[in-house]
């Protein structure tokens, strides 16, 4: 059999092994929505303040609440299945429409947070793996250190006092100046403007992370026969860091890029609720005060089915990247 | 023991890190005895600045000392640290060990449960069990320990599996001890330097969950917590910058502190490792 078709076989079977994890974590949904005072639908309406008593009624039968639990299971199921999360009554829209709507701008950050910390971080790990037990080695790590123990939210007061309070260089909140209607690049440059400072705050934690495991990688390749093999040809040193050692220390860096992207959202809840940078991480923040818990409910499965795809999308990624490994 | 601290002292920054942890515990400890009363009660001195009117950290929008907030608030951080931890490790151990000694469909099961959570976003997951179960010290305990104990799981499965075909388990079984006895007397003890440099990390992560579930409004309302603070003094941002700041740096003291004697702690326990490097 050749290798695509290998790798297709791959594919679907991944797939299908990613089915039951995403099936245990609707069910889960359905528990914690039934862990939750009242029932169901007290959740779902009561909560925002402003059902009417017929659409409880109409919403308790739709949900099958007078049958047994698994009956309301099944009915759950297939309402997910069918992409229906129920509604928003403080916002005044369908859950599924709200977290599409919401999605783009943490699309955005995520995307921008991931290439800023990898890049980044790459640089960095490379740096202090070629400059190794030198004070340039030492001020990595010790930045390293400090930046993966630093809690984001704080990372990102201390912007907006340093960059958008003591100097008006940065916008402290908001994803876009509405006011002024920019259209076209002007829009763009002024949402770039808006994104600087929660970029670097949501990269700083996985910068370091990704430094810490470039510098490992790297000293890991060094040790490895194809590096001695290639000094006794007598390849210089700088093109077997650059070509040889850098190609296959990259590889556990893009793995890891995606292992991280579960903690990623979870870092934009906080992000995005201090910058207020309209994404699915400030409206699950919106959630919480309005304790619309069914609304946090669908974020928390559509970023579960995220992390999964993600998973999948890597590891196929990986096995293009990788000829050696397996895919049987 | 003695040969223990020797190998963790070589360690300079680990030793830096359990006395920075020594301090902030002493602090903890002694949290009533300089500041006694409730962290909460308000002055007639709103926003001072630090070192005015008495407050060496300044005071809060209504008065609060935010000296007196950060001394109080380290007892919470540390204690939900390490009781979340220790029921994380609870419960990652009992999973890991019997899906690792027992292997098969136990296994199966087991793992597939972990991945599960594996692969739920953890911090999305601890804010929805805390809405759910409503804000405070329990609920915040009990979420942290939800989305830790997968990583123990595992990490304890691995060692089991390693372990469990050597000759001195074989032994135990040809004496007839019963699976329980030898996992937890015979396998169990031969696999506590990774769970313990696991635990040690695991308790600065669960405080930076904390802070983090506090700063979203999400902690214990009646409890002093470093979260608490920052969230409390984020809308006085351009007024009054100590608010937020001396918090932050408190938690990133004690994290990186926690993380050094971590990384000694695996330096010290896991001598060929280090000789390897």
């Amino acid at each position: 059999m050749n290798r695509s078709s290998k790798i297709f076989r791959y594919v679907s079977r991944r797939l299908i092994q990613g089915i039951p994890i995403i099936l245990a974590i609707v069910v889960l949904n359905f528990f914690l929505l039934n862990l939750a005072e009242g029932d169901a639908v007290d959740v779902l309406a009561g909560e925002a303040g402003s059902a009417t008593p017929e659409y409880m009624e109409e919403m308790r039968k739709k949900f099958g609440l007078d049958k047994p639990l698994p009956v309301q299971l099944a009915v759950y199921l297939k309402n997910v299945i069918q992409l229906d999360l129920g509604y928003s009554f403080r916002h005044d829209m369908q859950v599924t429409e709200l977290i599409i709507d919401r999605f783009w701008p943490t699309l955005i950050l995520m995307v921008s947070t991931i290439l800023l910390a990898v890049g980044f971080g790459i640089l960095l790990g490379l740096f202090a793996a070629i400059n190794l037990n030198t004070w340039k080695d030492s001020v990595v790590s010790v930045f390293a250190l400090i930046t993966y123990a630093t809690p984001l939210f704080w990372v990102g007061l201390m912007m907006i006092i340093l960059f958008s309070i003591k100097n008006d260089w940065f916008p402290t909140s908001g994803m876009e100046n509405s006011a002024m209607f920019y259209e076209g690049f002007e829009r763009v440059k002024d949402i770039a403007h808006h994104l600087v400072l929660p970029t670097i705050t949501l990269s700083l934690f996985y910068l370091a992370l990704y430094t810490r495991m470039m510098r490992a990688s790297m000293l890991e390749q060094y040790g490895q026969d194809y590096v001695i093999t290639a000094r006794a040809k007598g390849v210089t040193e700088r093109r077997i860091t650059f070509v040889h050692v850098l190609r296959n220390a990259l590889l556990p860096v893009v793995t890891m890029a995606g292992v991280q992207v579960g903690a990623l959202i979870g870092g934009s809840v906080i992000v995005e609720s201090v910058f207020a940078w309209p994404g699915l991480g400030m409206l699950a923040f919106e959630s919480l005060f309005a304790r619309d818990l069914n609304l946090l409910l669908g974020i928390f499965l559509l970023s579960s089915a995220l992390v999964v795809a993600v998973n999948l999308v890597v590891d196929v990624i990986y096995c293009f990247l990788d000829p050696r490994i397996e895919v049987n | 023991m003695a040969d223990f601290w020797k190998r963790f002292s070589r360690n300079h920054q680990a030793v830096l890190g359990l006395l920075i942890l020594c301090c902030v515990i002493f602090l903890a400890a002694i949290a009533n005895i300089i500041y006694p009363g409730d962290p909460f009660l308000y002055s007639k001195f709103p926003l001072s600045p630090p070192g005015e009117n008495g407050f060496l950290l300044g005071s809060d929008s209504i008065g609060r000392d935010v000296a007196s907030g950060i001394a109080h608030g380290a007892k919470t951080s540390l204690l939900i640290g390490l009781i979340a931890t220790l029921a994380a490790v609870f419960i990652g151990v009992i999973f890991g060990a019997f899906a690792g000694y027992y292997g098969g469909i136990v296994d199966d099961i087991l793992m597939r449960v972990t991945e599960v959570f594996q692969t739920i976003p953890s911090f999305i997951f601890a804010i929805l069990l805390v809405a759910i179960m409503k804000p405070s010290i329990e609920s915040v305990v009990i979420a942290i320990t939800v989305v830790s104990w997968p990583a123990v799981a595992r990490l304890v499965r691995g060692e089991f599996l390693a372990l469990k075909n050597r000759e001195f388990v074989q032994a135990c079984h040809t004496l007839g001890m019963g699976d329980v006895r030898i996992m937890l007397a015979e396998i169990l003890p031969n696999c506590l330097s990774p769970i313990i440099v696991i635990g040690s990390l695991m308790v600065a992560t669960a405080i930076l969950i904390e802070s983090g579930l506090a700063f979203l409004g999400l902690g214990d309302p009646n409890v002093m917590s470093w979260g608490f603070i920052i969230s409390d003094g984020r809308s006085m941002l351009r007024v009054a910058w100590w608010i937020c700041t001396f918090p932050g740096i408190a938690i990133l003291i004690t994290v990186l502190a926690i993380n050094l004697v971590g990384e000694g702690l695996n330096d010290a326990l896991n001598p060929r490792l280090r000789e390897r490097k």
